[in-house]
Formats: structure tokens, sequence, C-alpha cells
């Protein structure tokens, strides 16, 4: 059990997807403007990076694996994780209106989140078991989250602030996503 | 605005090129970009993908439908990934390590998906070729300048090419004395300098 907490810790602090492995940077610059965007998209990521988490697993052990097919794996997983998108995006509007209207418009961006297909290969090639994998895609999205709503913070802030014309929008961000970063720099001690 | 082969590819080099005016692709920007050589190495294999993938999406916009477009392009992108995965395995093997879960990745590259989607699905294929060689470039080189900054800043090094026995570059380019900056190499540094190379952009103008 203790283990797994500390994959957790280390998974959502000292290795964060966004601010660490430089994974997820499009929609973190993208969403970040608002707070409420950027609390939607946390939450879609959350929910569809577990669930591509464990699908992915599956696929690499039980398919590509035996059958020798590991060179598939960028055709195989985007495919899969492309696919499964759609599919949750279907069954929400079906079945769950109310979370649909919540994380509908984000879902439909989240294939091209490389914090997705990233999480997923980075449980490949950390050579996880199944639940060190579901540990590890949850606890990396929940630290995407959390970088996004703190950056999203900041933010929200800065629009107030009067910034220097060539640094303003996608520039004050990045520099600010740097000082977030460095404060996340701390944490590498920790695990 | 006529869309002549030289506009389209002299776009990309410049007005609109891909990390630093339209901030598309940030992800392998900011990782791969430790040194120049992971940054050139990274960009040549982007613009590999986008090239190709641009060339075969415009020769085949009249057959693939509308409604399934996007998961067309993705098997399409994604094939000339693993191309270029496996080429880069067997040729540039010390490269292929260091930029490791990167490469698989340049399938989500919003760059590529973005072209083909706003224009190799709408132009013939040497407009695209133009297009994509001129995006490829551009972002091979926004990648060896934040490169250079990043490596001589936090190593004192430039390094150009690593083969197995020896590593083209130039050494220790402010002397023995000087002290890195540790913060260049790692995350912090990565974000800020691109955010500084974008203001500089916004600075110089069109």
């Amino acid at each position: 059990m203790s283990d797994f907490i500390v994959l957790a810790i280390s998974c959502i602090f000292t290795n964060n997807i966004l601010l660490a492995q430089y994974l997820g940077n499009c929609p973190f610059l993208g969403t970040s403007k608002k707070m409420e965007t950027a609390i939607g998209m946390s939450m879609a990521v959350i929910f569809v990076t577990v669930l591509a988490g464990i699908i992915t697993w599956i696929t690499e052990t039980w398919i590509l694996k035996p059958f020798g097919l590991e060179y598939l794996r960028t055709v195989a997983f985007i495919l899969v994780i492309a696919s499964l998108v759609q599919f949750v995006e279907l069954f929400l509007k079906k079945s769950i209106p109310g979370l649909y209207a919540g994380l509908g418009i984000f879902l439909p961006l989240i294939t091209t989140n490389c914090a997705i297909m990233g999480i997923a290969l980075l449980n490949i090639s950390a050579e996880y078991t199944f639940m060190q994998a579901l540990v590890a895609s949850f606890a990396y999205a929940v630290g995407f989250g959390l970088a996004l709503i703190l950056f999203a913070g900041v933010r929200e802030r800065i629009l107030l602030a009067r910034v220097p014309k060539p640094l303003e929008d996608s520039s004050i961000g990045l520099i600010t996503a740097g000082i977030i970063s460095l404060a996340f720099f701390a944490f590498k001690g920790m695990v | 605005m006529t869309k002549t082969l030289t506009h389209e590819f002299v776009k990309g080099l410049w007005k609109e090129v891909p990390p630093l005016r339209l901030v598309l692709g940030l992800c392998p920007t900011l990782a791969v970009t430790k040194t120049v050589e992971n940054g050139i190495g990274m960009g040549v294999a982007t613009a590999f993908v986008l090239v190709c993938s641009n060339i075969l999406v415009s020769a085949l916009r009249n057959i693939i439908p509308h409604q399934v477009r996007i998961a067309c392009f993705i098997i399409i992108i994604a094939a000339f990934v693993t191309v270029a995965e496996l080429l880069m395995q067997a040729y540039t093997y010390p490269l292929f390590l260091s930029l490791g879960i990167f490469i698989p990745l340049i399938v989500v590259n919003c760059v590529i998906l973005g072209r083909a989607e706003a224009f190799a699905y709408k132009n013939g294929v040497m407009l695209s070729l133009a297009d994509g060689l001129g995006m490829g470039v551009g972002f091979t080189l926004s990648l060896a300048a934040l490169g250079a900054v990043r490596e001589l800043l936090g190593a004192n090094n430039l390094t150009i090419w690593t083969t197995t026995t020896s590593v083209i570059g130039l050494q220790e380019i402010f002397g023995p004395s000087f002290q890195p900056f540790t913060f260049m190499v790692e995350a912090p540094g990565a974000f800020v300098s691109l955010g500084l190379l974008l203001c500089l952009m916004n600075l110089v103008g069109d």
C-alpha cells in the first residue's frame, strides 16, 4: 500500500506531467485563461486518462506483446485513445447529459492532448503492473489538474495587471509557468 | 493573396513559424531542447512526418470522406511516425535514446494535424509539399535556436552531432571558469526561455 502512495506522490508532484515532463502544454496554455474552463479540462483529462491508461495497458500486455507487435505501439495507442474518446463522448451524451454538458467541449480536444498518450507510453516504458499503471495514470492526471488550476488562478490575476505589449498573452503565460515549475522543482527531494 | 509555391514555403519560415507564432507543438519544443542536437533531431523527424503526411493527405483529399477525415489523418500520421521511429532506431541510435517517448509523441503534435486539416485537405500536392517543408524547416530552426540558448547558458556547450566515438560541436564557449546555469537545462528554464523568445518575436514583428 505504501508503495502506491509513494508512486502517487511522485507522479503528482515530483514528476508532474506538465511542469516536469513537459506534456500537455497546448491545452495548458489554451484553457487556462478562465478558471471554469481549467476545471472542466482537468476533470475531462482525469476521466479519460484513467480509462486510456487501463485500456492501453491491456492492449500492450495482452495483444501487442504476445504477438511481438511492439513496433505498432504508436499506431495502436493512438487508435485506441481516439476511439475511446469518441466512445466516451457518445456514451456521456446519451446516458449522463449533466456530465456531458460539463466536459463536452473538452473531449474532442483530448485526442491530441499529448498528456494522455504520454502517460500511456510512460506506463509502458516504466514496466508498471496493472495496479501501478492505474494509480500512476490517475495520479499523473491529478497532477495535470492541480498545475492547470493553479496556473489558471495566477493567470486570472495577470489579466488585471499591466503587462508590457510584447510580453502579452502566451509569452507572459510561459514565463509564469516557468516560475510555477520552479516551485514544483522544490519537490524533487521529496520522493 | 496568390498561392505560389514560394509563398507557401516562406510563410512557414517567419510569418507563421509553428512554435513561436502559432504557439502550437509546444511539448516537443520545451522537452527536447536541452541541446542543439536534440532540437535539430526532433525538428527533422517532425518535418519528415509533416511533409509525408501533407503529401498523402493532399493526394487522398478527394477520397477521404469529410465525416471521418480526422481519424484518417491520424492513421496516416501514425504510420509515418512509425516509419520515422524505426529509421531513427536503426541509423541514429543515441539520438533515438535521448529523445525517448517524444518520438512516438510526434503523432499528437498539433502542428501536423493542424496542417493536414487547415492546409493539405484543401490544397494540391505541390502546394502542400511546399507548406509542409516550410513549416518543417521553421519548426527545426526554432527548436535549434531554443536549444542553442539553453545549452549555451545551461551547459556552456554547443553540441551539433554526437557519434558513438566523438562529439562534434563547441565545448566551454565562455571559458572553463564560467558557472553554467543548471536552471536553464531543467524544466523552468525551458518555459522561461521560450516565453522570452516569444516576446522577442513579438518585438521584431512581421
